[in-house]
Order: C-alpha cells, then structure tokens, then sequence
C-alpha cells in the first residue's frame, strides 16, 4: 500500500529499514491524502532537487507496516498527521507532528543534514 | 538581482488567484502566479466539497489540481512555497522579490492572498499543535478515540465540526467566547440534540498546559472572572479566518481594521494597477465561488488596465 504523491514511497518496514541502511540523510512523510498531509508531500517534492544530499520519501500512515513510524518513541505524543520523520546514519534525529511549512522542513534538513 | 518580467502577476495560489491565472493567461497575457505555500491555498484543506455548481462532488484537492492543470495548460507559470522578502507596489512597474535574489515585475498585480486559520494566540498553543491540539478534525479526529475534549468557536465549522467529533471522542465540549452562536440554525440544533456534547458559554481557553502533550488547559469565564482548569486530551480550534495580509502592512495599500484590502466593484485596491481578488478583500462572504468570482473580475480588469497603459 502506498499514497499516491510524485513522491519515492516506503511501503513496508523491510523497506524503511533498507532506506535507513541505504542513505545517510532521509526524510519521511508518514501521512494519508488529507489537507495537513499534502502541503508537506508538496513542499518535500520541491525540495528535492535542492538536497540532493537528503533521500525524500513517503509512507502510508493507515498501513500496518507504518507502525515502524507510528510507534516510534519519539512519536509517542504525536496526535496530530502527517508523522515526519528525519533519520541520519540509521538513527530518529528529528521528529514533526502536523502541517509544517517550507521553513519549519528546511530548518531541520540544514540543522540536522548540512545545507 | 536578476529580473523577470511579465504582464501580471498573481500573488497566491488558492481559487481566486488560479482562476485570475486561467483567465489572464488564455487571454494571451504573461502571467505568473507567486505562492508563498502549497498551491491551493484554503481550498486543499476541503475535504469535501459539494456545493460548487457543476460538480456534484470532490475534494478541495483534487478542484485544486484541476484549477492549476488548467491555468498551466493555457500558458500561466506557477511557483510555489517561494520567500517573498519584498513588494513594491507603486510605479509603472509593481515588483515582488523573491529569495532576496529575484526580482519579478509587471504592469499589474493581483493581490490573491487569501487567509489563514486563526489562531488563539494564547500560552502552549504553539508548542503543543499535533501534540493535542488540531485545526483540523477529518486529519487528526481518530487520535481521540474515547477521549475527552474541547472545540472551540461558534460558527458553522465549530458546530459541525463537534458533531462529526463524537464519532471518535467520548464527549465534546463546546467553548466559546460569546452567549449565542453565530452558526445556521440546523449546525446548532444538530450541536444541542447531540448527546455527546455540552457547552460552556461566554468563556475563553487562556492558557494550555503540557509538556509532551496537551494534558489541561485554563479556561476563564468572561462575565464572572472566575477561571477553571481542567484535565483535557484534546482541543480542536475553529475560530474563523484572517486576511493573509501581513506583507502588505507597511505598504500604502488601503487596508480596513481587520487588516483585509479595500477594493471596489472591479477589485482596483487605492493603488493604480494593484487588484486584489479571494478571502484576503474586504467582504462579507467567503465560499470557493466568490473567491472565483472576485479572481475573475480583477483578471479582466487588469487586463484592461494592461490594455489601456
């Protein structure tokens, strides 16, 4: 099960866990096709041409497989969608509950992965 | 600073400024639509909607899409989640500048900003959205299966809203400022039926409490004083819009006391040139259509402008 953005997608957690492996840098967006969620989607497309450096992906909040997201410790308290996670090295570095908007995503990506 | 030129520019991309961009462009006209968010604006956040005439139903997304594929279709740029650093409205040439390093200009522009959610602007509010506190009860109403919790406002989305919530929370409790609501009839009868949901009136939150997430929150009642505070899991707010004019607000454009720009019948705003269309104009109703029709009547009154200068 995957959503239906431009986006590269996760769609299991053997794959996340392959990602994480993978890439130095990534973001995911874990989330449905609803109005908090596709702002972000929009924004992380974009971005992808600028960090090249950072892999963009995205996860299908409802899939069972996203529990690797959904019961993060870092997303404990999280009640609010989309999930948007940032790993470095294989590890949770940063962690967003809700919309966020083009400065809030790319503060995290220069302070957690260099501009 | 590199310069780009064109005959308008729309700044925003939500219903009014797309629509303006549909029509400048298939009039021939080099258009390009600035948007500082997501192209949509308001409308993404739709997640239904079935009273905009010929289509019988569709989410605020995909009308979204089809809007920009048709603006682009007939020649108009679009750019989005872009940093407008600064405007200048007056002269022959009005220009937007972007990044600090891109300098856009044209005979005309659009004023299409739109609004935003209001906010309560009260201790914890910032801190603690996604973490208990939403703005947005089709996203986030599943996380409060069997919980308590509080919506806020007393307009139509509040009241609607609080009755979609009782399919998730336990009980829902209506907070607002004034002693009356200022919903339809029906939203507020369908609210008071609802066994679900109480109310408490003539009161505000002033304050919410948490560290990881919304644990309480203080409320005070504004005829007596008195304030409470009570354990709560979530608070849902729908408090209405305000006019996203904040780039505007050391420009001489006329703007009114809820900082929304004053316009006439054909949208020409005190500055020659300058337009606005969408939720951001003085006006009293704000639905999809009217954003259309505001972005319809300033594309053609700028393209007459354009004509005639």
């Amino acid at each position: 099960m995957v959503l239906p953005t431009n986006l590269k997608h996760v769609a299991t957690a053997a794959e996340h866990a392959e990602v994480l492996k993978n890439h130095t840098n990534v973001m995911i967006c874990c989330g449905r096709m609803g109005p908090m969620c596709l702002p972000v989607y929009d924004i992380m497309e974009e971005l992808q041409d600028e960090y090249t450096h950072v892999e963009f992906r995205d996860m299908m909040f409802d899939s069972p497989e996203a529990a690797v997201i959904r019961n993060h410790p870092a997303c404990r308290s999280f009640m609010g969608l989309p999930f948007t996670v940032y790993y470095k090295n294989g590890e949770l570095v940063a962690a967003t509950s809700s919309i966020q908007n083009r400065d809030q995503i790319t503060t995290i990506l220069d302070k957690e992965f260099g501009a | 600073m590199e310069h780009k030129t064109f005959d308008a520019i729309v700044i925003g991309g939500g219903a009014a400024g797309l629509t303006a961009g549909i029509y400048l462009a298939r009039a021939k006209s080099k258009a390009v639509i600035l948007d500082t968010g997501t192209i949509g604006g308001q409308l993404v956040l739709t997640h239904e909607v079935a009273n905009y005439p010929g289509v019988e139903s569709t989410s605020g997304y995909q009308l979204a899409s089809t809007m920009k594929k048709q603006a682009k279709t007939f020649g108009c740029e679009i750019k989005s989640n872009l940093s407008i650093t600064d405007i200048n409205l007056g002269g022959e040439l009005k220009e937007v500048i972007v990044n600090d390093k891109l300098i856009y200009q044209a005979k005309t522009l659009i004023i299409a900003t739109g609004g935003r959610s209001r906010m309560l602007q009260v201790p914890g509010e910032s801190q603690l959205k996604g973490r208990g506190i939403s703005y947005c009860a089709t996203c986030d109403g599943d996380f409060f299966q069997d919980k308590e919790i509080f919506v806020v406002g007393g307009g139509n989305s509040a009241l609607e809203e609080a009755v979609s919530l009782t399919k998730y929370a336990s009980k829902v409790t209506i907070i607002h400022q004034f002693d009356h609501f200022q919903a339809f009839e029906h939203a507020i009868e369908e609210a008071k039926s609802n066994p679900k949901i109480d109310f408490i009136l003539e009161s505000k939150i002033t304050e919410f409490i948490g560290t990881d997430k919304l644990e309480s929150i203080r409320y005070k009642n504004l005829r007596t004083g008195e304030v409470f505070h009570r354990p709560i899991d979530g608070v849902f707010i729908f408090i209405g819009y305000e006019a996203n004019t904040d780039m505007f607000h050391d420009s001489e454009l006329k703007l009114n006391q809820w900082n929304e720009v004053e316009a006439d019948e054909l949208m020409k705003t005190n500055i020659d040139g300058v337009f606005v269309a969408g939720d951001n104009r003085a006006k009293k109703y704000r639905q999809i259509t009217t954003a259309v029709a505001d972005g319809t009547i300033a594309a053609l009154s700028a393209l007459d402008y354009i004509h005639n200068h």
